[in-house]
């Protein structure tokens, strides 16, 4: 039945791609959490009249964010070649492209961790200062519990933006859907290899989105 | 023992620098509650972060339980800070905590076991009055409640000092009074030092034993709440004083009786301690054959004894009057011929 509909899907090779799609999802979306809180925080303590307050690592801090945030990704695959080749050896597969992810995205979800922890109300940090907290207490302790559904908001988004770009990647040989659907659908123009392709990481899409909601609305107290 | 000694702080601004606190001498004894009055602006947000050194003076000492606050840093500075406990206006409570999540975060951060912070916290909530709401989040309870949870995580590592940053200007005036008791019976039954900032004199009145007046940075009265109340002298203060011993239309009910009568002599008393309880008007209109007309009449009571103001119109020849007044000199009572409303 599947078959006769998508006369031209062999879902051996679907399947195949779709784990792709997920590990590089997966494993770039934790990644960029890790390094784009670190960039976050960093962005805001050494800001003007926070804790850590400091002109010039704050505005090279800002500086590395921005430029990366700016390129577009599929340039920004391009530019890292080099850099991919020297990391790993190979610019193909699934692995490739992780640096490439995590660079584009991680500046980006700083971005979002920045303006998280913007909203947190200053009193709280104030508060921890005056019960005598270190500064990493008040980072693990105050920051990250009291901005942590904007945090959880801010990597659903981040990693559903993911899902985009692996599919960009894919065209420079990354594999995964988006892989699929350019090699084997549009350039042998088989329409339903595209669609199925699409479908499946619009599903991808969804769970992501369903789970960040279900988790930040759960992490809410306010 | 806190005490302050010529500390100024200055605040660079875009326009130039602002000096937030101007040579201020000022030292707060064991044990009492100590309030600073002023307007927003005046500088006592900024002094009672001195206190803890979340500001550092530009020059002077602070010296809060014989350490010199305004000179140490890092884990010294963190370890008197668990001594040094704070409340603010807005409660500054953590959302992602429960009620007694947020009492055991000072306790986490000064090291405690688990087993024994939950032993305190339970302590804790039974003190300020807050058993069965333990598991609540912030979100979940009145500002009176929240303020009692801030009273509750403030206590918790015993401090020997509690500052209060306009504790109750956020709440209604019924809550802030069940607070102010409930910071008066722990001032009484732990011991502790108590330094708060507020904008309204009935917290003044209520609780505290001795105050400060600040204006534009600067200390301009500073003493007994009960002698600041009978005899202020800054025009500050007798603004504040006025906003607990005046009602609403007092003026004006003044400035009628004057127009009415030009010739009679309108006389503000002051009464302090026993001496409210007397009945010196009756015995006035008695011995002096004069008559009293009532115009407005007052009794604050304070921490060190009630304090009351009246104003009354005397009637008669000028000789009575004026042998009324001198009784009332002799009997103790302060009087204020009232030209003008």
């Amino acid at each position: 039945m599947l078959n006769d509909l998508f006369p031209n899907v062999d879902w051996e090779i679907m399947w195949e791609a779709t784990r792709e799609t997920i590990y590089m999802t997966a494993v770039s979306t934790v990644l960029t959490f890790i390094i784009g809180l670190v960039l976050g925080i960093l962005l805001f303590l050494t800001s003007p009249t926070q804790l850590w307050a400091n002109k010039v690592v704050n505005l090279l801090t800002g500086s590395v964010v921005n430029i990366f945030r700016s390129i577009p990704f599929i340039i920004l695959v391009i530019l890292l070649i080099p850099f991919t080749n020297f990391l790993l050896g190979t610019i193909r597969g699934a692995n490739a492209a992780l640096p490439a992810l995590i660079i584009g995205a991680a500046p980006f979800y700083a971005r979002m961790v920045l303006i998280a922890l913007r909203e947190i109300d200053k009193g709280v940090i104030e508060a921890a200062r005056s019960m005598g907290a270190k500064t990493w207490t008040i980072i693990y302790k105050v920051l990250i519990p009291e901005s942590l559904p904007a945090l959880i908001s801010g990597i659903t988004v981040t990693a559903v933006a993911l899902v985009g770009y692996t599919a960009m990647a894919g065209v420079i040989g990354a594999g995964g859907l988006g892989n699929l659907a350019f090699m084997d659908g549009f350039q042998r123009s088989r329409n339903d290899v595209t669609f199925v392709a699409t479908v499946l990481v619009l599903v991808i899409v969804f769970i992501i989105q369903f789970i960040g909601d279900f988790i930040t609305s759960k992490t809410d107290k306010r | 023992m806190i005490q302050l000694e010529n500390v100024v702080k200055k605040y660079k601004t875009a326009n130039g620098s602002l000096t937030a606190v101007n040579d201020v001498n000022l030292s707060i004894n064991d044990g009492e509650i100590f309030g600073i009055i002023g307007y927003s602006g005046a500088g006592k947000s900024t002094m009672i972060r001195l206190l803890n050194g979340l500001e550092k003076p530009t020059s002077g000492k602070v010296t809060v339980n014989g350490q010199n606050i305004s000179s140490i840093k890092g884990k010294e500075l963190r370890n008197a800070r668990h001594k040094i406990s704070m409340i603010f206006q807005h409660f500054n409570l953590l959302w992602s905590r429960t009620v007694e999540e947020n009492i055991a975060f000072p306790l986490e951060i000064a090291g405690i076991s688990k087993a024994e912070r939950q032993k305190r916290v339970l302590e804790l909530v039974e003190l300020v009055g807050l058993k069965g709401r333990e598991k609540a989040y912030p979100s979940q309870l009145s500002g009176g409640q929240k303020q009692r949870v801030g009273i509750a995580r403030a206590l918790a590592n015993n401090p020997e000092v509690l500052l209060c940053d306009e504790a109750t200007s956020a709440l209604d005036p019924e809550t802030t009074d069940a607070i102010l008791d409930l910071l008066v019976s722990i001032n009484e039954k732990l011991g502790l030092t108590i330094v708060l900032i507020t904008h309204e004199m009935h917290v003044i009145r209520k609780i505290c034993h001795r105050v400060a007046v600040m204006e534009a940075g600067k200390v301009v009265e500073q003493g007994n709440v009960l002698e600041v109340f009978q005899s202020p002298k800054a025009t500050v203060t007798k603004k504040f004083v006025s906003q607990v011993t005046e009602t609403a239309g007092h003026k004006e009910s003044i400035s009628q009786m004057l127009d009415d009568y030009p010739n009679d002599q309108l006389i503000k008393l002051f009464f302090v301690g026993s001496k409210t309880e007397q009945p010196v008007i009756s015995y006035l209109i008695r011995e002096f054959g004069v008559d009293v007309n009532i115009v407005h009449g007052n009794i604050s009571p304070t921490k060190s004894g009630p304090y009351g103001t009246l104003i009354v119109r005397i009637v008669g020849n000028d000789s009575d009057v004026s042998n009324a007044i001198q009784y009332l000199d002799e009997q103790g009572i302060k009087t204020e011929v009232i030209k003008n409303a």
